[in-house]
């Protein structure tokens, strides 16, 4: 027994150190993989916020993986019973873990600070498990976006942006007769994805939309429009260079940027890649939202896990309330390149994409034609996800026919459930 | 006889006899533990229902069934024999040509014999970054050629869902050969020159020499050197990562990719449980019978 006591002495000291080191404000303990250029830029404004209202953040980035390295260390923790206090963690990913029982609501908080009014419906619901908020969104990016190189346009006469996939295809015809790779893409599954997703809200619109990414309706999946769907992807195919297969998303936006291709479909994370070379938008290159009046939502969000002691359950209220704050949230985005999760913060200092995104954003609130991403995490879980992905990756990277597609993606989907 | 066995007892000889067993039974727990116990918590968590974390219902056979439905699994299991069966069959043969050819008492030898070696010292991740630029063809050999004045050269395999998997055989052979070729130098040199003499005298063309003599003898070389191509090859995952990242599309996905895949982008441990489970009984119905005949002749 004196020798347990001997043993744990130091601990019990050198926690109430740590305890009375601590400030008022809280600890919070923040697993994250955003850790190169504008994304490490952009937790660090959270950070020096979060300390400069008297709080102690500790730092847990875990890159490798897009996520899955932080992903198995969240595991681990969580098995273990010492999770962060939160993680950047999206979509029905919170669902899952919430199923588990291993996270706490914040719902105090944003009832305080009316987070239902700010932010979008569809992404509030995303936010909440069991009507209480247990997450906080930190940003919305667009997914279905085109970025074009103007120069490439005029060169081959073409004056209006295409608003169906079948003008696109118009245009893109004609850009071959000139010469000019009219699609960068770079043959990864999400990306592949990607531009599936945007296909499918231009043939089949937001309704449709809805109905066979996100509801996962059999109907939906078997019908005709999606048969549609598969086959404009195919003649996406044909306009993109041989040499797609592995290549990173930033490598075709630079070639639209270079003048190698003519559009690239990509979401707003692309606009970085310009901005981060200097280029202007409107003048070097030109952001045009997909086929569709649509807007595919995708959005990075942190996720409350279930820590207990006061100390840490106030770090994770003020977190909270910090991350929802329109001074944050206008800082954070301008580093990262996509626009505030709230609606109501004023985007002056943003660049003209941003605007028109933010523009498209209120309209598509309006008119119900606002979706989650499928490609990104948003709309379905992950295993669901996977069987697109890889359908959508064979498809695009064979001779399959649309039908054979439909039927085999509609057997996947049902696999997963 | 008065001497009772307490007295005989004494803690140094006791020490002595027992120091062995003391020194080796960590490690061997230790092993026991995190590699025999983790294979049966692996095989145990591929009958549960599984997903995002391990639960431990007992639901039977649902994940394999699961498993050997989905399309992305075969394309996985005709790659993995594709790829083994070229790997281990040409790095073989280049390596017993290489060895032979060396052990004509060339000049130079040690300077040629680390040359065929070095590869080895490559990590997967270097060899299979290095050959995606040469094999790229916006970027490495077919440009190259193009631009030579070869206008028609092709050489698109690495692009082509079709062929993308030779393009791993060809990265995988280049870094092996050489060590396959040192393990049979290694072979030929423990060759005893009297034999090779006497069928000299006796009228043996080499090519007889060497098919009908020394090949036999190297028979313990062959075992050892196809079971460490084929760990090579089952284990292939960094090469697969870095040279087609899986692609195009799945068409180079190998059953260790595929349990990555699942088990941590996807969320579904039941599912990769049991891949992982049956990469283990596949290698477990090669090997076993292989070990066991050689080393019931060679005993």
């Amino acid at each position: 027994m004196s020798l347990m006591r001997k043993m744990f002495a130091p601990v019990t000291i050198a926690a109430l150190a740590v305890s009375g080191a601590a400030r008022a404000e809280g600890t919070v303990e923040v697993l994250h993989w955003w850790t190169s250029g504008g994304e490490a830029k952009a937790v660090g404004e959270l950070k020096s916020a979060f300390e400069a209202q008297g709080g102690t953040w500790i730092d847990s980035p875990i890159a490798g993986g897009g996520g899955d390295a932080a992903m198995t260390a969240l595991r681990a923790r969580v098995v273990a019973g010492n999770p962060p206090t939160a993680v950047q963690l999206k979509g029905p990913g919170i669902q899952e873990w919430a199923e588990q029982g291993a996270l706490n609501d914040v719902q105090g908080v944003a009832e305080s600070e009316n987070w239902d009014s700010v932010l979008p419906p569809v992404l509030a619901s995303i936010m909440k498990y069991d009507g209480k908020y247990v997450a906080a969104p930190v940003n919305i990016h667009r997914v279905d976006w085109m970025w074009a190189n103007p120069k490439l346009l005029a060169d081959a006469g073409i004056e209006t942006m295409p608003t169906t996939w079948d003008e696109f295809n118009a245009v893109a015809d004609k850009l071959m007769e000139a010469g000019i790779t009219p699609l960068a893409h770079g043959g990864q599954p999400w990306q592949d994805a990607t531009v599936f997703e945007d296909v499918v809200l231009g043939i089949g619109g937001a309704e449709f939309y809805r109905k066979a990414l996100v509801e996962l309706d059999q109907e939906a999946l078997t019908s005709d429009t999606m048969v549609a769907s598969f086959d404009q992807l195919r003649k996406l195919r044909g306009y993109v260079d041989p040499n797609f297969p592995g290549r990173d998303w930033n490598l075709a936006t630079a070639m639209v940027m270079r003048g190698e291709a003519a559009f690239q479909i990509m979401g707003d994370w692309a606009k970085g890649e310009f901005l981060a070379a200097g280029k202007v938008p409107g003048e070097d290159f030109l952001c045009i939202p997909t086929p569709g009046n649509g807007f595919v939502l995708n959005s990075d969000s942190f996720t409350f896990f279930k820590v207990s002691g006061e100390e840490n359950l106030k770090g994770q209220q003020v977190l909270a309330s910090l991350i929802m704050s329109p001074d944050f949230q206008k800082t954070f985005n301008l580093a990262k390149g996509s626009i505030p999760a709230r609606t109501d913060v004023p985007l002056d200092e943003f660049d003209m994409c941003a605007k028109k995104s933010h523009e498209d954003l209120l309209a598509a609130i309006e008119n119900d034609t606002l979706v989650p991403s499928m490609a990104h995490e948003m709309a379905i879980p992950r295993s669901v996800r996977g069987e697109f992905l890889d359908l959508v990756t064979e498809f695009f990277n064979s001779d399959m026919d649309s039908a054979t597609a439909v039927k085999r993606l509609s057997d996947a989907v049902a696999r997963a459930q | 006889m008065a001497r009772s066995p307490i007295s005989q007892f004494s803690p140094a000889r006791w020490l002595e006899r027992r120091l062995p067993v003391i020194v080796v039974s960590p490690l061997f727990a230790l092993s026991l533990f995190f590699v025999y116990g983790f294979i049966a918590w692996t095989a145990y968590i591929s009958f549960t229902p599984s997903g995002v974390m391990p639960v431990y219902d007992f639901q039977g056979l649902a994940q394999y069934e699961r498993l050997w439905a989905t399309p992305r699994w075969y394309v996985a299991i005709k790659n993995l024999f594709i790829f083994s069966s070229l790997f281990i069959a040409i790095s073989m043969a280049i390596g017993i040509l290489l060895a032979i050819l060396l052990d004509q008492r060339v000049r130079a030898e040690g300077l040629i014999r680390t040359v065929y070696l070095y590869p080895m010292a490559l990590s997967f991740i270097v060899t299979g970054t290095v050959w995606k630029w040469m094999l790229n063809p916006g970027l490495g050999l077919q440009r190259l050629m193009r631009e030579a004045g070869f206008e028609n050269f092709t050489f698109d395999w690495l692009v082509n869902s079709h062929y993308a998997i030779y393009t791993l055989v060809i990265a995988a052979v280049w870094q092996s050969s050489g060590y396959a070729m040192a393990l049979f130098l290694a072979g030929l040199r423990s060759v005893d020159d009297e034999i090779l003499k006497a069928a000299a005298v006796d009228g043996s063309s080499p090519w007889k020499t060497y098919t009908s003599i020394v090949l036999p003898i190297l028979r313990p070389v062959f075992l050892s050197t196809v079971i460490i191509l084929a760990h090579l090859a089952i284990k292939s995952f960094d090469l697969v990562v870095a040279l087609t990242g899986g692609g195009p599309g799945y068409a180079t996905d190998m059953p260790a990719t595929f349990m990555y895949a699942f088990a941590f982008q996807r969320s579904e441990l039941g599912v990769a449980a049991a891949s992982a489970t049956m990469m283990l009984m596949t290698i477990i119905a090669i090997i076993v019978p292989y070990l066991y005949s050689e080393l019931r002749k060679t005993a």
